[in-house]
């Protein structure tokens, strides 16, 4: 009875850890089979042609979301690095209390109604769309998720290693980044990654914020493509073209994510695989 | 060492109490650590001997609600006057650990270097001399020299405590404590640390908590015993641990409490 039990519970639970990774594999599968087809080198390379003609590619989109998600990154890593720091060296007290729950609800507010902040504060004063607010809006979504990561890794980091340093006479300051936060780098590298990949998809932000463009553009003034914002317009677009277009587009940004999870992964071994 | 006239004194508390918000974990403790001498603090766990070593470096107050009062005389200053800079103090007074804590995103070299390197930069080989120096003083040097750059983390825990006795002797500071240096370490890592004691003090004065008391009597020229916070003896290690003038360090010594 107590092995049949067991056995029964194991199956449960195996059965469940199989439909979790089953989602994974029937994405990818289904990304695979409707948009391998699409990729070609011209995909990568040509901006969209009108719609009716056939041919063009999605580069608007790809160099889009590198900006668009690199500026986000630019404006959000250092001051999500920066609090989580705080946090995690000088959160044990009110203010530190504040911006955990602070951090904690804006980790939940759902990223529309980010996208609808950022309009507000970015879009409608300069009467225009542009890409640079759209990095704002997905800046602060990763602020947050960058910022609780970086306090668990800094956590993590042994309270003897923190007083050998100062005990040696460094300054808190020199103790917090030389020594905790480098010990800590790896976790906070994975941390970064694994947000960036986060904000890379998004799109609710980006609708009314980024807009998207179907010419090439480089002007973060100015609207601008990215592929999730190519996969909703041409996803939910009437031509038969465009929604081959928008699987292609939906694999090219899964690849994506898909490999920042692993560099992260990579990050993660490189530093604590050594030595232990 | 003879305890003579014209021994320099180093080091001194004076009525040193230490203190977690209101309660008093060392009360009123009056030392003086002549230099060029291994003091050894023995007493039951809890009877405030890390504490008061903390205090000796103002480590004790950055512990959550550390705070003293009373003096410590470093060569006759108080290192607790307002003029005096904690993290300058820290510089001239290493501290070793129970456990060894190498950094361990550091090399050896590294490691050895770290105190040397937030007193200013200087010259690639004088810090090659120091790193070296420091190593060969922590009688480490023979063992990691070929490998200077590898991590701290690959050796072993007896070789990483001494790695820690090399980083705090490379600034080469005045006064050296060790809280409890062996706690973690096999036999064989605990008397090359011993060893190491009676090779420093030519160098340095140095401060010992330890556990053991076969260890404070090896090592030790002056032994103190603490109970609940208190300073109950001291007194030359010889004198002691044969012919104890309070009662209760004759019953701690002979293994009937604590």
């Amino acid at each position: 009875m107590r092995k049949l039990l067991n056995a029964l519970m194991t199956a449960v639970v195996a059965l469940m850890a199989f439909t979790a990774v089953l989602a994974l594999v029937l994405i990818l599968v289904d990304l695979i089979a409707k948009g391998a087809s699409s990729i070609d080198w011209a995909f990568f390379t040509k901006s969209p042609v009108p719609a009716g003609e056939a041919g063009g590619g999605v580069a608007n989109a790809i160099v889009g979301t590198g900006i668009v998600v690199g500026m986000a990154g630019l404006i959000g890593l250092p001051i999500g690095i920066g609090a989580g720091l705080f946090l995690a060296e000088y959160g044990s007290g009110r203010l530190g209390f504040l911006v955990r729950f602070v951090a904690d609800v804006l980790n939940g507010t759902p990223s529309i109604v980010i996208g609808i902040f950022a309009w507000t504060w970015m879009v409608k004063p300069v009467g225009r769309f542009s890409a640079l607010a759209g990095s704002a809006a997905l800046a602060i979504l990763m602020i947050p998720m960058i910022a609780r990561t970086t306090e668990e890794m800094v956590r993590l980091v042994p309270h003897s290693l923190r007083e050998a340093a100062l005990a040696l006479g460094y300054p808190r300051w020199r103790t917090s980044l030389r020594v905790v936060a480098r010990t800590a780098l790896g976790g906070i590298v994975t941390g970064c990654l694994v947000g960036i990949a986060r904000v890379a998809g998004e799109t609710a932000p980006l609708l009314f914020t980024a807009l998207g463009n179907l010419n090439f553009s480089t002007d973060v003034r100015h609207p601008m493509q990215t592929l999730s914002l190519q996969i909703y317009v041409y996803g939910t677009g009437p031509f038969e073209e465009w929604h081959r277009i928008a699987w292609a587009a939906a694999l090219v940004l899964m690849a994506l994510v898909l490999i920042l999870a692993m560099v992260a992964r990579w990050v993660t071994k490189q530093r604590y695989g050594r030595g232990r | 060492m003879a305890a003579g006239a014209n021994v320099r004194l180093r080091l001194e508390t004076v009525r040193l109490t230490a203190l977690f918000d209101r309660t008093a974990a060392v009360r009123e403790v009056s030392i003086l650590f002549p230099a060029h001498t291994v003091t050894a603090i023995i007493g039951p766990s809890g009877c405030g001997k890390s504490t008061f070593l903390r205090c000796l470096n103002r480590m004790h107050e950055l512990s959550e609600g550390g705070w003293v009062t009373g003096k410590v005389l470093l060569d006759e200053v108080d290192i607790y006057a307002s003029d005096v800079n904690p993290i300058q103090l820290r510089r001239r007074i290493g501290m070793v650990f129970q456990r060894p804590t190498p950094f361990p995103t550091m090399s050896i070299y590294d490691n050895v270097a770290a105190g040397l390197r937030v007193n200013g930069r200087r010259p690639r080989g004088e810090m090659d001399e120091s790193v070296e120096r420091a190593l060969r003083q922590a009688a480490l040097w023979d063992e990691v020299k070929d490998r200077i750059q590898a991590s701290a983390l690959e050796l072993s825990g007896g070789q990483q405590q001494r790695l820690c006795i090399a980083r705090a002797i490379a600034p080469q500071p005045e006064i050296l404590l060790l809280d409890e240096p062996t706690a973690s370490l096999d036999p064989a890592g605990t008397q090359r640390i011993e060893e190491l004691c009676h090779e420093l003090k030519r160098l340095y004065t140095i401060v010992i908590v330890t556990h053991n008391l076969q260890q404070a009597a090896r090592v030790s020229d002056y032994t103190a015993f603490f109970y609940m916070g208190r300073l109950i003896e001291v007194g030359r290690t010889s004198a002691l641990f044969t012919k104890p003038q309070v009662e209760q360090t004759e019953q701690y010594i002979t293994g009937r409490f604590g």
